[in-house]
């Protein structure tokens, strides 16, 4: 009864039939969605760069956050290993290296809170007070907004792990979801680069 | 051919002639009442994760929202139709345009896509489902407590700071109108969120859709055999990608501005108006054709099905979807001529607007090269989709007129504009949604739609449109400029605009048949049966209403066209492609 199409002998076999994984496809279609809203808070800030009428200016009061993109960046070796080690069935070492990792983010997140401290409190800086303050926590803070959603998505994955929940055969999964948070540490070398380098 | 009917692989019992009696599975709303209480009934719709029960929550979303959009427009049309009227105030009536422009675009436009499309691609790519059924029903009720964001600023708004009661700031928002200074109430803040939120859904669902084409198709669907409709659906998903995502990033820099202070858009404090411009268009010039290229593809399948030949050149049709897609996404400053860009900046935006012609009238040339010696049926979907042929001719040369910065700095804000844009609108992409409702209405209700009335509704439509936008190009001429709420009696357009208001009433009309043609043919239409077209997409070897799981079995295809070989076993397609 198989009907479509009517199997005749003359009907050619269809070959072997794969396909993407519909996870990943998933995953990369939202890092490019993310990357628009990204691109264009860059070209805000970069079009802005030096167009504060009153200060404080970048090169007054940013220090170039050296150890904070060093976590960041070593937090995507780190989850590398781990995808690694799952995709062996290690489930220690998987749960030790994806809790490195979320370490690393929230030491990333606490010097961005001190930094934007400092900022606030010593140097006055504040959204509304110049275009550079503006275009600074807005992108900044997207950024950080997004470190603390992977966070989140993180720690699921770590209760899961420490339940029992979480095994092997999810290891796709997983992979899946660090692709995400390797796209956010890839966008941190573009946000480094734009507000510490170029815009200082 | 009306009645034939072909096996659905592996069915328990081969369907009849008209599915709805066969007892396959049936799931009409009316059946599923009698077994059921109400409540249960609709809680069954409110929780549902079925492509095609959302696919059909958001297409009835899209209709009542066309209601409500096209009311909004004939209160305009009254207010313009004679000189120095007061039907609306000079406040209504920019919050009527403003309304009117965005219900029409993300409610209605951005709606009916992925209505037709979550409930066609997965049945014409022999797909269960959607890839991510959950996502799709979130998506759903994102974009729909959007909308209802929206609306609800015409109770919400008012009063709390003493303005308006819905946003008036038009659709595209130009800062510094939209500042804290200049709109104080809440009218812009329910506009941008509502947005915002809608856009989340949107974005959702254009994932949704592009991990459903690449990665859910049947054993032998390669990309190349996917239907034209799946094609476009997968292309304008991946444009709407990277054009939602500029408008919500815009949006939440506005918000930004509003709330906590920011000065994005605040010139006093060194930001720009200009910057809002760019990316706004950088969004909206895209989304234009995130609306139209899925119409394109209700155009294909029709023009197929009823000329009674395969499309012709299938791969050049693929390819001008994708590089209209990339053109697309590099000539939104034509939108912004008058500003006064250099004159590269000029040059660079009049070419690449004008590269946009070549894709599409290569489209075009493929469509009457279709048409050409085939069979032709003049059935309502057929009408509809001829006229838009010939009306997306007139708005793309009105369009290239539009890309040369010299003309359109005379035009530019003119009813010319609004002309031009309403050609593809409501003459391009309106009609290829009617016929995308008379060519599946049978497929997903079970039953057929009057000819009569469709009929009549086209018709009347064709008059009315024509009247209407016809003649606005005449008054652009004249020098009316758009987003006025009235005019003095001496400037000559008083005929000229009661012409368009008349032809407004009648596309009212019009739609008002085709509403009521809906409801009558879903209890009264003539029972349609698996095929009534006689067409070759997969989705057609499905019972009507089909049940919850599409297919019994995992089709499996070897052409473009699975039914043609089914029906043709002596000469199928993929003898030749």
């Amino acid at each position: 009864m198989s009907a479509i199409p009517i199997s005749s002998a003359a009907s050619p076999a269809v070959q072997a039939w794969t396909l993407p994984s519909r996870g990943r496809v998933a995953m990369l279609c939202l890092i490019i969605g993310e990357s628009a809203i990204f691109t264009i808070f860059v070209v805000a800030y970069v079009f802005y760069i030096g167009k504060s009428l009153t200060g404080p200016t970048p090169a007054q009061v940013l220090d170039l956050p050296i150890f904070n993109t060093v976590c960041l960046l070593s937090s995507s070796i780190t989850i590398w290993l781990s995808e690694r080690a799952i995709d062996h069935g290690r489930m220690k070492s998987f749960a030790a290296w994806w809790a490195l990792t979320m370490s690393l983010g929230i030491v990333f997140l606490i010097g961005t809170a001190i930094e934007w401290h400092k900022l606030i409190y010593l140097d006055g800086l504040t959204i509304h007070t110049n275009l550079f303050g503006t275009t600074f926590y807005s992108l900044v803070g997207l950024h950080a907004t997004h470190v603390v959603v992977g966070l989140l998505m993180l720690s699921l994955v770590l209760i899961f792990t420490l339940t029992g929940h979480l095994t092997a055969r999810h290891s796709e999964r997983v992979q899946v979801l660090a692709l995400y948070w390797h796209f956010v540490d890839a966008v941190w070398v573009v946000v480094f680069t734009v507000v510490y380098i170029v815009g200082r | 051919m009306a009645d034939q009917t072909f096996p659905v692989p592996g069915s328990p019992t081969p369907a009849g002639p008209f599915a709805g009696s066969s007892g396959v599975v049936d799931v009409t709303p009316a059946q599923h009442e009698e077994r059921t209480t109400l409540l249960e009934w609709l809680s069954g719709w409110v929780v549902t994760v079925d492509h095609k029960r959302l696919g059909i929550l958001y297409t009835l979303y899209t209709l009542i929202f066309l209601l409500v959009g096209g009311a909004e427009a004939i209160a305009i049309r009254i207010q313009l139709a004679y000189p120095g009227s007061h039907f609306l105030s000079p406040e209504l009536f920019n919050e009527m345009f403003t309304m009117h422009g965005t219900t029409m675009v993300f409610l209605v436009g951005m709606m009916y896509i992925f209505g037709f499309g979550n409930y066609m691609v997965p049945l014409m790519i022999g797909a269960r489902d959607m890839a991510f059924p959950r996502l799709n029903a979130f998506s759903f009720w994102m974009s729909a407590f959007g909308g209802l964001l929206l609306y609800y600023s015409f109770i919400g708004g008012f009063g709390l700071y003493g303005m308006g009661a819905a946003p008036d700031v038009s659709w595209w928002a130009y800062a510094p109108l939209t500042a804290r200074a200049f709109s104080p109430g809440h009218a812009t803040d329910y506009w941008a969120l509502a947005l915002i939120v809608m856009g989340f859904g949107t974005l959702g669902s254009a994932i949704n859709m592009i991990a459903t084409t690449l990665s859910m198709r049947c054993r032998g669907m390669t990309l190349m055999r996917m239907p034209l409709f799946a094609w476009l659906m997968l292309v304008t998903s991946g444009l709407t990608l990277v054009t939602i995502t500029p408008l919500t990033a815009a949006q939440i820099m506005l918000i930004i501005d509003r709330y906590l202070g920011g000065h994005f858009f605040d010139t006093q404090a060194g930001g720009s108006a200009v910057v809002w411009m760019h990316f706004f268009w950088i969004f909206g010039h895209p989304e234009v054709y995130v609306l139209v290229l899925p119409t394109f593809g209700i155009a294909s399948e029709v023009i197929q099905v009823f000329s009674r030949k395969a499309i012709f050149g299938y791969p050049a049709m693929v390819a001008a979807s994708v590089g209209i897609a990339f053109v697309s996404l590099g000539v939104w400053a034509h939108h912004m001529f008058t500003i006064g860009m250099t004159s590269v900046g000029n040059s660079f935006f009049v070419l690449s607007t004008m590269l946009v012609g070549i894709p599409t009238s290569l489209k075009i040339f493929n469509w009457i090269a279709t048409l050409w010696g085939g069979r032709i049926r003049f059935n309502p979907p057929m009408l509809f989709v001829l006229a838009f042929v010939f009306q997306f001719l007139i708005a793309g040369l009105t369009g290239i007129m539009l890309s040369v910065a010299p003309w359109d700095w005379q035009l530019h804000n003119s009813y010319f504009v609004i002309a031009h844009f309403h050609y593809i609108l409501v003459g391009a992409i309106v009609f290829n949604i009617f016929a995308a409702f008379y060519y599946w209405y049978p497929k997903v209700t079970g039953r057929m739609l009057d000819e009569t009335l469709g009929k009549w509704h086209f018709w009347l439509f064709l008059i009315g449109f024509h009247l209407t936008f016809d003649t606005m190009h005449f008054l652009g001429f004249m020098g009316m400029p758009r987003s006025i709420y009235t005019y003095e009696p001496d400037r000559g357009w008083n005929h000229l605009n009661l012409i368009v208001s008349i032809g407004g009433f009648i596309q009212g009309i019009a739609v008002l048949i085709f509403a009521w043609n809906l409801v009558r043919s879903y209890f009264r239409g003539k029972l349609a049966g698996n095929d009534p077209w006689d067409a070759w997409t997969l989705e057609w070897a499905v019972p009507s209403p089909p049940p919850a799981y599409n297919f019994a079995v995992d089709p499996e295809v070897h052409s473009r066209r699975p039914l043609w070989d089914l029906k043709h076993p002596d000469d199928p397609d993929w003898k030749y492609e």
